[in-house]
């Protein structure tokens, strides 16, 4: 079932102006619900301005979004329930947070929302279990947590509105290593557990490769590509072109390939680039 | 040690405010970087990287323990503005940086505080432009161009200042794959062609692996240092530092470990091709 889709999604910026420019320019896609889907494209090529748009923080200058089958701006009065229901985290949400303690920031959507005492108590926990902060962290002051701790904490903050659909803007830019890898995990396993579907803005094809489910690839303003990481990631020409690349594994096939080995196009992990070139060489996998 | 511009000595820097008993940021810091030389710092958030960039150029002094700057110790005021002049920072946000309204204006900047002749700004900005090829640029307004273009609006700006020495600290977190190419092509051509120092703090592995020598941070101390090739084939050490190496040396880490054996010093996508042609050929 789709849960999210878009017809003909237009927006243009410095409209009446000499500088008017067009943001996102006739955007159609659709996406299923429970899907991790992975927006890829270069800076300024429309990714921040398209996403703004899927929960009513941006209204369309042309074109239909549609939540669940319902133009979310058929009735102004349900946009703060839209909302709600679509939660996002833009870049750098650490820079967001404000209250005196972990919990307080937490729970900032939830008491938003009215609901009352007890559920904005569970749904603060719940949330901070998924993004790993024990009971010790959600006493502090969010500015004593570390980088890491605070870009989760600041996640936790629109996970406990329990949205249907999920959207993080870049949620690992500005990580290290290790960093990366937890955000990445807790993405994954949110979406497990929960069923939600999760949208994920990023730079690092070896994130989306590894993640998604599909891909919406864009370039200036618009949707090029809508696809599987299969039929994404085997562009490899196209994306280049287009400012973005293939994961470094992608890359190393390609190479092999062209070297005349036959090994599988279709490589997008580590894990699976092993298991292809331990059949390529005939050996069986200790790990 | 005359052909070092940067020396760290025994150096530890504790922030005010911190904690009391907090760990100090950096602690008992022994760093050479080498005239020409091109290193990377790499290590988790928090390990000190930052305070090390911070302390290059005296917007940090030392706690303790010394940093000298082609000889000139940054705990002395006078030398101030003579260091700041040989060692050039950009940041990690390019909206950060920029100054002006128009990208020319912006390179000028730096030159016109030092009280620069204005023939002579004019030269200088011009040639910082087409050092880091924004020349076609100059008349534009530095918010209209993309991240990887203002990053090397920064670059000019630095290289206006004819700085001797470049430290970077995350100046591509925030760009896209492209326009992290743009910088790295820009820093490495510099580095290269110009002889300019480098030193690159990034939490892309694959930088890192472009670099002289790699420093791995933790805990506010050096914890290993070497080329990218000793570095990265130490495979447990970097992973207990919270980082990652390139993927093709994680492969060849993988398959070395499986039992084929195409040599564990592969830092890039062409010499994993190589070696792993290389054995697919002794396997025939």
């Amino acid at each position: 079932m789709k849960i999210i889709s878009t017809q003909g999604l237009t927006h243009l910026y410095s409209k009446g102006t000499p500088f008017e420019v067009a943001a996102i320019r006739d955007i159609s896609v659709d996406i299923e619900e429970g899907a991790l889907v992975g927006i890829i494209g270069a800076t300024g090529s429309g990714k921040s301005t398209f996403i703004q748009h899927l929960n009513g923080i941006l209204k369309p200058e042309a074109g239909k979004v549609y939540l669940e089958g319902r133009d979310i701006w058929e009735d102004k009065k349900s946009i703060r329930e839209t909302r709600f229901k679509v939660g996002l985290c833009f870049q750098y949400p650490e820079y967001q947070l404000f209250e005196e303690t972990v919990y307080k920031d937490i729970s900032f959507g939830p008491r938003n929302m009215k609901l009352p005492q007890d559920e904005i108590d569970r749904r603060v926990r719940t949330a901070a279990d998924y993004v790993g902060l024990g009971e010790e962290a959600l006493g502090k002051s969010p500015f004593d947590l570390s980088g890491g701790e605070k870009r989760r904490a600041a996640i936790a903050g629109v996970m406990a509105m329990e949205p249907k659909v999920l959207i993080l803007d870049e949620p690992t830019a500005g990580l290290d290593p290790s960093g990366r890898r937890k955000i990445l995990k807790l993405i994954a396993d949110y979406r497990v557990r929960t069923g939600s579907t999760v949208i994920l803005v990023s730079h690092s094809m070896e994130d989306v490769a590894a993640l998604a489910t599909s891909v919406i690839l864009m370039h200036r303003s618009s949707v090029v590509m809508q696809g599987t990481v299969e039929e994404v990631f085997t562009q490899g020409g196209l994306l280049k072109s287009m400012g973005l690349n293939v994961p470094q594994v992608t890359e190393i096939f390609e190479g092999l390939r062209a070297r005349g080995l036959p090994v599988s196009d279709r490589i997008f992990t580590i894990e699976q680039g092993l298991d292809e070139l331990l059949r390529f060489y005939g050996k069986e996998a200790v790990r | 040690m005359q052909d070092s511009i940067l020396c760290f000595q025994d150096v530890s820097y504790t922030y005010e405010g911190a904690a009391p008993g907090a760990q100090p940021a950096v602690r008992h810091l022994n760093l050479d970087v080498s005239r020409g030389e091109f290193v990377a710092v790499i290590g988790r958030n928090g390990s000190g990287k930052s305070t090390l960039a911070k302390l290059t150029n005296a917007i940090l002094v030392p706690g303790s323990g010394s940093v000298r700057v082609n000889g000139m110790d940054t705990a002395d005021e006078k030398m101030l503005y003579e260091i700041r002049r040989y060692v050039g920072m950009v940041f990690q946000n390019p909206d950060n940086q920029i100054v002006a309204t128009i990208v020319e204006d912006d390179i000028a900047f730096g030159p016109e505080n030092l009280g620069i002749p204005p023939a002579e700004i004019r030269r200088r900005v011009d040639e910082a432009l087409r050092e880091v090829g924004m020349y076609d640029f100059r008349f534009r307004e530095p918010f209209r161009l993309s991240g990887g273009q203002k990053q090397r609006v920064a670059i000019a700006g630095v290289l206006a200042m004819q700085t001797e020495c470049m430290v970077l600290d995350e100046p591509t977190a925030m760009l896209d794959p492209g326009g992290r190419l743009e910088v790295m092509k820009t820093v490495s051509r510099l580095n290269r062609e110009k002889g300019i120092t480098v030193v690159h703090i990034t939490h892309f592995m694959e930088e890192a692996a472009m670099a002289d020598r790699v420093v791995v941070m933790d805990k506010g101390s050096i914890v290993l240092t070497g080329t990218p090739r000793e570095v990265f084939t130490q495979v447990p050490v970097i992973k207990a530092a919270g980082l990652d190496i390139p993927q093709a040396t994680e492969l060849a880490f993988l398959l070395n470990k499986n039992g084929v054996d195409i040599g564990c010093d592969i830092l890039t996508v062409q010499e994993f091709v190589e070696a792993a042609a290389k054995a697919a050929e002794a396997a025939r």
